[in-house]
């Protein structure tokens, strides 16, 4: 599905080069939900706008089903931090102009937007304008949005990072009961070792300044993940090992 | 029943004050503390509009049609040159300083040569007021494309929208609160060029109306005149508020505004 082949990139400001990504290989196979982790700074939201194309590598390749993406734009299924709505469009029409800008037709778009709506219990919100809905709610439209799209690989930027704790799980555990049920391929940024465990089928732990990919982890919990997930003691022993790796590696 | 309550609240204070001015302004011709033939008092304005309603009515039409055209044709214009100037950079850093360095011209100024150059027709009294209004929409709007939400403009681009997608669904509709501000400006404006297109060629319309009347030693008509103006310019305001707030609908409302 999606391998990055040897990804590098460095900025140049005031005169100086600093590196923040350095021969990262990353691959995310076909309906699996891979995890990038590391500490803040490490380079996570460039390499998603490496994969997005709005940035140019300095070396390296980027593939996608076999064809070559490096610098090409819309490819991708992309939810934000922030759920970057449009103000001025119904919850509707905002996951309709995703499934318009990735190709489908107005009316077509409409029609799935509206049954999505219904499926996942939020067709009340339907017609109404962002403003009105909570941050949690924001993000299920900016995720439903993102899962309609007709791009295969979805990316994940942080996308509960701005949430409440309680919130946070509560999006958590309905993003997989969704996703189990429409598998895609998935990149998912995140800060949160939990939320890294709990949701995905692999771990890629970064390092910072710049950032090289320091450990894979295969996360063994088969699926459907059960709620009390985090209670198993499997879970709270991998959860030290990522938490010590980054300890070392990331603080420098 | 709230809301009307608040509406009043907003609306009794400048009227009050209207009020105000109209008696101390009827007090002072009363007591003949100017020449009644130099202003003359409110009500007798007021029997004056009475009276030639149907002549005022005229003019009126004619200065609206005037303004209307400049100010349509001016909105195309600044709007059109604003969306060329966002799609080709260069040309906005070659004319933005320009158009800045145009306005220094005090457009008024031009209406003579306007005449002189295309005669006392229609065509160079509806350039003027285009002229006139091009451009506090052009900048208003062109300043309202550059504020774009950097999340959104940034969402945009990552799933792979085209340049016009971006422009029709995102740069547009949060430009338009800006286009506003500058379709409210150029309302007045238009008003206020049209009048002085007219006293170029004081055929028909207010302005000629205004002229003719000063000329002839009428000050209730030219008085006349000028409330009409100042109503047809608040109304015209009215208006482009009313088409904003029927097109903008996604913001909260404010409360009493």
């Amino acid at each position: 599905m999606l391998e990055l082949k040897g990804v590098s990139k460095s900025f140049v400001s005031k005169g100086e080069r600093h590196e923040v990504l350095r021969d990262i290989n990353i691959t995310v196979n076909d309906g699996e939900f891979v995890s990038i982790i590391g500490p803040s700074g490490s380079g996570k939201t460039t390499l998603f706008q490496l994969i997005g194309g709005l940035n140019e590598l300095d070396s390296g390749e980027i593939w996608l089903d076999g064809n070559q993406i490096s610098g090409e734009r819309g490819h991708i299924a992309y939810m934000p931090q922030q759920a970057s709505l449009l103000p001025w469009y119904s919850v509707k029409r905002n996951i309709a102009l995703a499934l318009q800008i990735s190709g489908a037709n107005k009316k077509e778009a409409l029609q799935q937007a509206e049954q999505w709506l219904e499926r996942v219990g939020l067709a009340a919100y339907g017609d109404a304008y962002p403003y009105k809905l909570s941050g949690g709610m924001s993000q299920r439209v900016s995720f439903l949005r993102a899962l309609l799209s007709s791009q295969q690989l979805m990316l994940l930027d942080e996308p509960f990072g701005a949430l409440d704790a309680l919130t946070r799980l509560h999006m958590q555990q309905w993003l997989l009961s969704i996703w189990e049920h429409n598998r895609r391929s998935v990149l998912l940024v995140t800060h949160s070792i939990d939320e890294a465990l709990m949701l995905s089928d692999r771990i890629i732990v970064l390092s910072s300044h710049p950032a090289t990919v320091i450990q894979e982890i295969v996360v063994p919990f088969t699926r459907p993940r059960s709620d009390d997930l985090w209670s198993t003691s499997q879970f709270n022993e991998l959860k030290q090992l990522i938490y010590a790796q980054l300890q070392d590696k990331g603080a420098g | 029943m709230d809301s009307k309550k608040r509406l009043w609240s907003s609306v009794w204070p400048p009227a009050l004050m209207l009020l105000l001015i109209f008696i101390i302004w009827e007090l002072i011709v009363r007591f003949e503390l100017v020449y009644s033939w130099l202003i003359p008092s409110p009500i007798d304005v007021g029997k004056e509009m009475i009276k030639g309603w149907s002549r005022l009515m005229e003019h009126w039409l004619a200065t609206m049609q005037l303004t209307l055209l400049g100010f349509v044709g001016g909105s195309l214009f600044g709007i059109a040159l604003a969306m060329l100037l966002h799609f080709i950079p260069i040309a906005r850093r070659a004319m933005y300083p320009v158009l800045i360095l145009s306005q220094n011209i005090p457009v008024i100024v031009i209406a003579p040569i306007l005449t002189m150059l295309l005669g006392f027709g229609m065509m160079p009294k509806v350039l003027l007021i285009v002229l006139v209004c091009f451009f506090p929409i052009c900048i208003a709007m062109l300043g309202g494309l550059a504020q774009v939400d950097y999340s959104l403009n940034n969402y945009m681009s990552m799933i792979g929208s085209s340049k016009w997608q971006t422009f029709i669904h995102l740069e547009l509709p949060s430009a338009l609160s800006n286009l506003f501000s500058g379709l409210k400006i150029a309302a007045s404006y238009s008003v206020l060029s049209a009048v002085v297109a007219e006293w170029l060629s004081p055929k028909v319309g207010l302005g000629g109306y205004m002229i003719l009347s000063s000329r002839g030693y009428m000050p209730e008509r030219v008085f006349a005149a000028v409330l009409l103006i100042v109503m047809t310019s608040l109304l015209l305001f009215w208006l482009v508020t009313l088409v904003e707030t029927l097109c903008i609908r996604w913001r909260p409302r404010k409360e009493a505004s």
